[in-house]
């Protein structure tokens, strides 16, 4: 049994006055113990809204979450808040995006660390402290006796992501969701904090669900790969199969608008044209077929279903053929 | 940190030399003098003359203020005209001082107790029924003047409680040590007369606190609607930890700031709010000796008074100052 099945999840947010959105639509995926997990996609694909979702974090008030999230059997959704706190923090930890509005201005990093330790783990102080130390050194913070005294303000972007990697982990949870964790980032400090990112992962067994826009990020990480649009999952394969074969238009146009260094001199960048509409379409008819270049007429009238395709998830009436280069001109 | 202090404090100098300036010469200004009030308006040019004289106001202003100046660089700070006619002004100061010091205290301590909870329950049920309700009373709270509410307290809640209608006057008979009835009592071990003087400081302290209270309640729901949208809360929740260690730990810690810096503002108004509330309960404290020092035009007590407040203001939010530092780490290392 998969640690992590997540089935026909769908959140929708209801304001007083506005129509309902559904930010998740019936999006399913699973994660073995110790497997990475990517959920591709742009802004406002559900990607952050699916990872909140499991972690039951979204406000209780405005967002109806339904479907199954079960971990290790439990319906994580059925549970009372208390029962949520127990697991959150031990069962399963998360990594945002920004290190430093994500953690406490005014308290020591050492206490933002020990306090989910004492907490799950019911250290004493002291041992936490011990504990903290420790764990400080394994994502590789310098001198990090001095640092559990600092404050987030006197540590850089990248050691705090890195603090906040080892508040994740600091109960040893057997799932790690890690929301575009090197977006707030500079390069040279995302390529570092990813490999710091899968080495403990792999040293712990922790299985990882990488919320990512970054294609890079997805290559050098993932075993296994979910696009999101709009709120569905449209392609779900195997990273390498994903990569040599995309199948999906989408996934396609992601892959063809990465910019290529063999790329000739004055070379045109080939984009996705339009954006995500802002309510989302899939009552009738597919949501990307306004952007998407194989578009067919029965794209508009009917939602493709999702089907298997050969080990994988595909869901179009008009898949890309195998060898196709890049995406041609889309009239908008 | 020190130097900081030190410059703060040289500074407070420089406004009190001001402002006894500008009041010595503002008070003057007034129509109408001690020398009227103390002989009414049938008196001989003769005798006003001579207590003109007396009192040392013939001469320049300019002249009066410097041998004020020299006077109370002795201690001397004139001697009362009206307040308490032959009593010095400092002997005054010093009689009253406590209990006004007393009652805004427990004004301001019944403000934060009630403000900043109600704030925080107000922020985290935003637009519920309870913040719809509070915020329009902090509204009443702030609208309604001082006096009125004094003296609603003071007839309603008195006959219908049985708490005492007025506060606690100098006459009690009780062992004296630092001049505040609530402290001697724990210092005496007189019990009952530390009972009997938070007795009477009930009803004044909570007319004194509505303004101070409604102030403090919508900083602190402002504060802590603030912060709950910050991301270091979501990570504190995925982190599993109680909800109190949040509340007190992630969401109150940051929200302190701004209002802290309110409650030293809220000093200005505690003093000016503690004229009326004294006068209404009859509370023989600073602020009732000021209204009495105005109609009777008695510069002395008025100065000294007056100066006395600002220092108290001052201090008041040069410790709030420093409180910043010990709140938020990034002032600190500034």
């Amino acid at each position: 049994m998969a640690l992590l099945e997540v089935r026909d999840l769908t959140v929708v947010f209801q304001r007083k006055g506005e129509e309902p959105f559904r930010a998740v639509d019936g999006v399913s995926f699973d994660v073995e113990p110790g497997q990475t997990v990517g959920l591709v996609g742009e802004s406002g694909c559900g990607k952050s809204v699916t990872s909140l979702a499991i972690m039951g974090l979204l406000p209780k008030r405005g967002a109806k979450v339904t479907g199954t999230v079960s971990y290790d059997g439990t319906d994580l959704l059925k549970l009372s808040d208390r029962e949520m706190r127990d697991r959150r923090g031990r069962d399963l930890g998360m990594v945002f995006q920004d290190p430093l509005s994500s953690l406490n201005p005014v308290v020591p990093i050492g206490l933002q660390v020990t306090e989910v330790l004492e907490r799950h783990r019911g250290m004493p102080r002291k041992e936490a402290m011990i504990e903290a130390k420790n764990l400080l050194d394994k994502v590789g913070i310098p001198d990090p006796n001095r640092r559990l005294k600092e404050y987030p303000h006197q540590l850089s972007g990248g050691m705090r992501q890195r603090a906040l990697i080892a508040i994740a982990l600091a109960c040893r949870p057997k799932l790690l969701i890690a929301d575009e964790p090197t977006t707030a980032l500079d390069v040279t400090i995302q390529a570092q904090i990813l490999t710091v990112m899968k080495e403990l992962v792999q040293d712990l067994g922790t299985a990882l669900v990488m919320i990512t826009h970054d294609l890079g990020v997805v290559a050098g990480l993932c075993d296994e790969v979910n696009v999101l649009y709009a709120g569905k999952v449209v392609e779900k394969a195997m990273r390498h199969p994903l990569f040599s074969e995309p199948r999906h238009p989408y996934t396609h146009g992601l892959l063809a608008s990465i910019p290529r260094l063999d790329a000739a001199r004055g070379e045109k960048l080939t984009p996705i044209k339009g954006s995500v509409s802002d309510n989302i379409p899939w009552a009738q008819g597919c949501a990307f077929a306004p952007r998407c270049p194989n578009a067919l007429d029965v794209c508009v009238q009917v939602t493709p279903a999702e089907e298997d395709q050969l080990g994988r998830l595909l869901r179009c009436h008009n898949p890309v053929v195998p060898g196709t280069p890049a995406a041609e001109e889309v009239p908008v | 940190m020190l130097r900081y202090t030190i410059r703060r404090l040289i500074q407070l100098v420089g406004v009190v030399l001001v402002l006894s300036l500008l009041l010595f010469a503002w008070m003057r200004l007034l129509p109408g003098g001690p020398v009227s009030a103390l002989l009414g308006e049938r008196a001989t040019p003769e005798s006003r003359a001579a207590l003109t004289k007396q009192l040392g106001l013939d001469q320049p202003i300019i002249v009066q203020y410097f041998k004020f100046l020299g006077r109370a660089a002795t201690g001397d700070f004139g001697v009362s005209t009206g307040v308490q006619p032959g009593d010095s002004a400092l002997e005054i100061f010093l009689q009253r001082f406590p209990a006004t010091i007393e009652l805004s205290f427990f004004a301001i301590v019944i403000a934060i107790a009630i403000g900043v909870p109600l704030g925080y329950l107000a922020a985290k049920r935003r637009g519920g029924w309870f913040d719809n309700f509070s915020v329009i009373g902090s509204l009443i709270g702030v609208a309604v003047p001082v006096f009125f509410l004094a003296y609603v307290l003071k007839d309603a809640a008195s006959v219908g409680l049985g708490l005492p209608s007025q506060g606690r006057q100098g006459d009690i008979n009780a062992t004296r040590v630092t001049g505040f009835f609530t402290l001697d009592g724990i210092l005496t071990g007189e019990w009952d007369a530390t009972l009997d003087a938070l007795e009477h400081l009930i009803l004044p302290s909570i007319a004194l606190a509505t303004i101070p209270f409604a102030v403090i309640f919508r900083i602190t729901r402002a504060a802590v609607l603030d912060v709950l949208d910050e991301d270091f809360v979501r990570t504190a929740e995925a982190k599993g930890l109680t909800a109190q260690l949040i509340r007190r730990r992630h969401v109150l810690r940051n929200a302190m700031l701004p209002v802290v810096t309110t409650i030293g503002l809220q000093t200005g108004a505690l003093l000016s709010g503690a004229v009326l509330t004294e006068k209404v309960f009859s509370i023989p404290g600073v602020g009732q000796a000021l209204a009495i020092g105005f109609e009777r035009r008695d510069y002395p007590v008025l100065l000294l008074l007056i100066i006395m407040a600002t220092i108290v203001y001052v201090v008041v939010n040069l410790l709030v100052d420093l409180s910043y530092a010990l709140i938020d780490p990034r002032i600190r290392t500034r």
